[in-house]
């Protein structure tokens, strides 16, 4: 898996595929809490992830135990190139978010050997 | 490639988001800790089920397989076989993106 293709698949975050959605996901954090309005646990999921994104948004660390943590990585300005007709590109510095598994999660993960639904 | 974190600013926990939004929607303290673990418990057990998971606008978290291949023990230079293991990998979506480069351009 090169880079290159990861900046194309994720343009298609919308495509139909066996993974799980933001819908599938908050329905599964609705599951677990019969005792709570089903809207307020999908609003509360919602804000999660709005927070995460404003706290990457100031290069702020996220650090979620046994889950892992979030990041910014910075890449230098590279003079780049456009590979249809070679002329050179200048693409600026650039903070990308990045996650790193927490040890649990990759230790939960390692050895699981059911098929993938992507 | 270099790590870049505001060291100036705290890291954001599990605690703190629930916090903000407890201030946020006005749930309990309580059920708003138990709704974030809960969160976070259910992406871990849908990784581990195989699902790789796309938030639209936040990223997604995929599962690659990744075969056998020799490895080295950088301290002792000694061969060690690294297994065959399953990995995730999480490409942040465009929204997520734009809104990092927002900071980007705020510090230029």
């Amino acid at each position: 898996m090169t880079a290159g293709k990861a900046a194309d698949t994720e343009d298609i975050e919308e495509a139909p595929s066996g993974g799980l959605t933001r819908n599938d996901v908050i329905a599964r954090v609705v599951g677990r809490f019969p005792h709570t309005p089903p809207e307020d646990v999908a609003d509360a999921v919602r804000v999660v992830l709005e927070i995460m994104t404003e706290a990457l948004a100031e290069a702020r660390v996220i650090e979620i135990r046994g889950f892992g943590s979030f990041c910014l990585h910075y890449y230098r300005p590279i003079l780049g190139r456009n590979p249809r007709n070679g002329e050179p590109v200048a693409l600026g510095g650039r903070y990308v978010p990045h996650f790193r598994p927490g040890r649990l999660l990759r230790r939960r993960i390692e050895k699981s050997r059911v098929p993938i639904k992507d | 490639m270099a790590k870049y974190v505001d060291k100036e600013l705290p890291s954001l926990t599990k605690a703190q988001i629930a916090e903000e939004i407890h201030q946020r929607i006005g749930l309990s303290k309580k059920e708003c800790l138990e709704i974030v673990q809960g969160f976070f418990t259910a992406l871990a057990d849908s990784l581990e089920e195989g699902y790789a998971i796309r938030i639209s606008g936040f990223g997604n978290f995929t599962l690659h397989d990744k075969g056998p291949r020799p490895g080295r023990n950088p301290r002792t230079l000694e061969e060690v076989p690294i297994e065959a293991r399953r990995v995730v990998v999480f490409h942040a979506g465009q929204k997520l993106r734009k809104r990092v480069d927002g900071y980007a351009a705020k510090r230029k």
